[in-house]
């Protein structure tokens, strides 16, 4: 009998090992859409930044923390992802505060406008590379539709064992590494696809009321950032496409919201001249993005606007940060000028 | 008993009725001949076999065959 | 709550955990609130229905045992003055009334089972029939269909005909009655017990015991890697070949054919694999409900062999009694005299076939499809049963021939196709678009479109036939080395091998199982966002 539950004991564990390895195989690589890879990479750098920015594409599209850095020697991270919906940005803040503060948390509100789930594949992108743990439970609670199932997301295979059938050579090449995509959280898009026709307003909405379910999660993110001692700092991040219109009613509730709590709120759509955006040169899919000459404008107004109204001049970091930073400028200038 | 052994060669001449006993298990008799025995059991024993007792048990030999009709009888 | 689902899947666990932690005493007790709290996921207003009949049918065993008893006591006191003719005549006459209160049961269950199951079907026949006179037919009501309402009704109003045969003593505690109509493995799909092989069972105290809860384990991954690798992918081709019928004609109705026959014995005898193996677990023996039937070598034998409890069931409380019913005996009697006795019995056997086969179709589903398919599968039975002397003579002409392997494997292999063939009917619900597709079949046509490459079309890419032919091909293997010695048996002594097999059937199934939503590479792209 021991010997037989010894035996036993052994199998499980063998089932088990071996079952992580078909998962590591199975889950999806995001080779061909790297935004999935965005948030698991945020741990290696974790730690002494300055800022933080959550949100959208439109964060990690638009900020360029090497950027912000050389211009402005402010150290920040991006923790952006794919329709990073406003629950999602308020668990990840909340998990960036288990390990560090930084003085200033900048949230892009176009997200505000979703109030429910949206999509398994978004979820996805967004929640399997976060590290499991409270903050992710919370997050992947929030975030399921309908079909999903929450063992799902504890065991990835459950959900990806049929990927068995299709996989390729770069599901073996990064089975324990993921593919490293981004530069401190912003994905770099060189190519140039002009605006061609300037949109005035975007399709009428029945209702222009922004969704409780989202706000809601402004009101803790606010409050989040007032426990740790940061400022918390709302912006829109420029673009001129009706798919993403952000409506002047929206516009209007968030600058009550600002207004009400006190908080910095910055609509950058109206200051493309200021900022000096070209949509003809700026944008990598005929502007609903920035490209990384776009992002490197608006990166670096923004910066300005860091140090003069928030504080943010005159930092000082230690050796070991300055140094990190110098390789990360090299890396990122390495790929923005091959 | 010989009554019994005589119906049951009728239907299946080769068999040795006398000694078999498993019948059913074996494959034997199947369904039909079922039929016939319980209309034969009703027209030269007088017992009605109801189906309840139409089990492997009392259909596997002669003997067990037998049994069940002088049970039925004395019932 | 499907067997594959996460939930049924973690209510097991639960119950079988409280189920050995209880005292011995309460361990039914929990089965009987663990099926209660199974059958109400399936809706609670289901549990109307199974409340309905156990209750009927406690009562009516109640009765039915209580003028048994008055019948015996009866006897005994008067022994002496009672002649024999005298005593025959009371027990006839006894009987009688014991079936009226009996009949109460049947009518009212089996009434309650008609309603709910055939209502819309008999509306439909009656409005075609009235509809040829021109007249307007009546709306369908669309009523509730109770989870497993055929298998429980059966289970149940087999034990009542048995309490009224004297066959068994009635369970007289309510709640240990109830637990005998309701336990939850069987409730879905079977199979239908007998109250002599599982009533005492699971009332009785079951000590753990690590054999019989790994062996009901391994049944119930067995049963998974069925059902989940072969019969839920096969499924996903069939289906693409049933939504437009009128595209895949000719050789793809035998395609059809042959990937039916695969994923309805995956996922039948899978299921059932469960079913035993949870009842396994706790200690409970469940009657086998499939012997290899695909080895069969004829119709009569595959019959012996699939879905069994079913087969005996329909034997033993329909075909046996009619058989032996008062005007059937007079007629095999009054036919014997004129025709000879084998063609008189012959002549009852299958009068009282083709009631069963229909009845059997019926119960299969409301629909003329299933009758056709009950009288279709009792005309092949009576066909090759005549030609049966034919048949003798030939194989006695070649001795040699019938032990060869080739030739037993050539008949098995006859038997499944016309099995199938047969079957098709329950896919294509519809009897004259199955004719038409059986004829069309005669054609082959599409044969060269399927072998060159028109089978990855249905849905299935040729990893997934791999994958199908890898899991047949297992389990084709446990089913020719379980012939002998059941194969737990074999592995119970080796148990490093028992446990790298357990392993990597359990890796199987989780890697290669066909749940969940597949998927879709395309919605994980990043459009635009």
């Amino acid at each position: 009998m021991k010997k037989r539950i010894i035996i036993g004991v052994c199998a499980t564990v063998a089932v088990i090992l071996a079952l992580t390895l078909v998962q590591a195989l199975v889950v999806p690589k995001y080779i061909d859409n790297p935004e999935g890879l965005l948030v698991g990479e945020y741990y290696s750098e974790a730690g002494g930044h300055d800022v933080i920015f959550v949100g959208d594409c439109e964060v990690y599209e638009s900020f360029i923390p090497a950027v912000l850095w050389e211009k402005h020697g402010i150290s920040s991270y991006v923790r952006g992802s794919a329709q990073q919906l406003a629950w999602q940005s308020y668990y990840l803040l909340e998990e960036t505060f288990e390990y560090e503060t930084p003085q200033v948390v900048v949230f892009n509100v176009l997200a505000l406008k979703y109030g429910t789930p949206q999509s398994e594949a978004f979820n996805r992108m967004t929640l399997d590379s976060m590290k499991w743990s409270s903050s992710k439970l919370e997050a992947v609670k929030a975030s399921m539709t309908e079909e999903e199932n929450f063992l799902d997301y504890v065991f990835p295979i459950l959900r990806f064992h049929s990927r068995i059938t299709d996989l390729s050579g770069d599901d073996f090449k990064y089975i324990f590494n993921a593919k490293k995509v981004s530069h401190s959280g912003y994905l770099m898009q060189k190519n140039i696809v002009p605006l061609t026709e300037e949109m005035d307003e975007g399709r009428n909405l029945r209702d222009y009321t922004l969704p409780e379910g989202a706000m809601d999660y402004l009101d803790k993110m606010k409050e989040l950032c007032e426990e740790n001692g940061s400022e918390l700092v709302l912006i829109k991040s420029p673009t001129n496409s009706w798919a993403y219109w952000w409506y002047d009613e929206w516009d209007e509730q968030v600058r009550e919201y600002a207004e009400e709590n006190e908080l910095a709120y910055y609509n950058f759509i109206d200051k493309t001249e200021e900022i000096g955006i070209d949509y003809s040169t700026d944008t990598y899919d005929a502007g609903v993005h920035l490209n990384v000459y776009g992002a490197e404008k608006m990166t670096d107004y923004f910066g300005n606007i860091l140090k003069e109204n928030h504080g943010l001049s005159d930092l000082t970091h230690g050796d070991a940060v300055v140094a990190a930073w110098e390789t990360r400028v090299k890396e990122y200038y390495d790929e923005r000028n091959e | 008993m010989e009554k019994v052994i005589e119906i049951l060669s009728e239907l299946h001449p080769d068999v040795d009725f006398a000694t078999a006993d498993g019948l059913i298990d074996d494959g034997v008799l199947d369904s039909l001949d079922i039929v016939s025995l319980v209309a034969e059991i009703d027209t030269e024993f007088g017992v009605t076999v109801p189906a309840e007792e139409i089990i492997p048990e009392n259909f596997n030999s002669a003997e067990a065959i037998f049994a069940m009709i002088t049970r039925l009888d004395e019932e | 709550m499907l067997f594959t689902s996460y939930g049924f899947i973690a209510f097991l666990c639960i119950l079988l955990l409280v189920y050995y932690i209880v005292p011995k005493k309460l361990q039914w007790i929990t089965l009987l609130v663990g099926s209660y709290v199974f059958y109400a996921f399936a809706g609670l207003e289901c549990l109307v229905f199974i409340l309905f009949t156990t209750v009927s049918a406690y009562a009516i065993s109640m009765l039915t045992h209580k003028a048994i008893i008055k019948e015996n006591a009866y006897i005994d006191a008067n022994k002496e003055s009672l002649s024999k003719e005298e005593r025959k005549a009371y027990r006839a006459r006894a009987k009688k009334k014991r079936f009226r209160i009996l009949l109460v049961g049947l009518v009212l269950n089996f009434g309650v089972l008609a309603v709910l199951k055939y209502t819309a079907f008999a509306v439909n026949n009656v409005n075609t029939l009235v509809g040829l006179f021109g007249a307007e037919g009546f709306s369908i009501p669309s009523l509730l269909l109770p989870m497993g309402i055929s298998f429980y009704t059966f289970q149940t109003m087999g034990y009542l005909i048995d309490v009224y045969r004297a066959k068994v003593e009635p369970e007289k505690n309510p709640a240990k009655f109830a637990l005998f109509v309701s336990f939850f493995p069987q409730l879905v799909q079977g199979p239908i017990s007998r109250f002599s092989d599982l009533g005492k069972q699971l009332t009785a105290p079951h000590k753990f015991s690590g054999k019989a809860f790994t062996f009901g384990l391994q049944r119930i991954l067995w049963g998974y890697f069925k059902k989940l690798v072969i019969a839920d992918r096969v499924l996903v081709a069939m289906n693409t070949l049933l939504d437009s019928p009128d595209e895949y004609k000719g050789a793809y109705v035998l395609l059809l054919i042959i990937l039916y026959s695969v994923q309805i014995y995956a996922d039948f005898t899978g299921g059932i694999d469960i079913t035993i193996g949870i009842a396994e677990a706790m200690g409970i023996k469940l009657a086998e409900n499939f012997d290899r039937p695909f080895s069969s070598r004829s119709t009569k034998e595959y019959w012996r062999r699939w879905h069994i409890t079913m087969g005996t069931w329909f034997k033993d409380y329909i075909f046996l009694p009619i058989s032996v019913t008062r005007p059937m005996m007079k007629l095999n009697k009054a036919m014997a005299g004129k025709f000879g006795r084998v063609a008189a019995s012959k002549t009852v056997a299958y009068i009282a076939s083709g009631v069963t086969w229909f009845l059997t179709g019926l119960w299969h589903g409301a629909g003329w499809n299933f009758i056709v398919w009950g009288l279709l599968n009792c005309l092949i039975i009576m066909v090759s049963e005549s030609l049966e002397p034919t048949y003798k003579k030939f194989h006695d002409k070649f001795p040699r021939l019938m032990s060869s392997a080739f030739y037993g494997g050539f008949m098995s292999v006859r038997t499944f196709m016309l099995m199938g063939l047969v079957r098709s009917l329950d896919c294509y619900r519809n009897v004259g678009l199955t004719f038409s597709m059986w004829g069309s079949m005669l054609t082959f046509k599409g044969m060269g479109e399927i072998l060159s490459g028109g089978i990855f079309k249905l849905g299935l890419t040729a990893a997934d036939f791999i994958i199908i032919l890898c899991g047949v091909a297992v389990v084709f293997a446990v089913s020719k080395l379980s012939a002998r010695q059941s194969v737990r048996e074999r592995l119970y002594q080796r148990p490093v091998v028992s446990a790298v097999l357990c392993g990597l059937l359990f890796i199987a199934v989780i890697t290669f199982g066909a749940y969940g939503v597949g998927y879709d590479a395309s919605q994980f792209i990043y459009n635009q966002f």
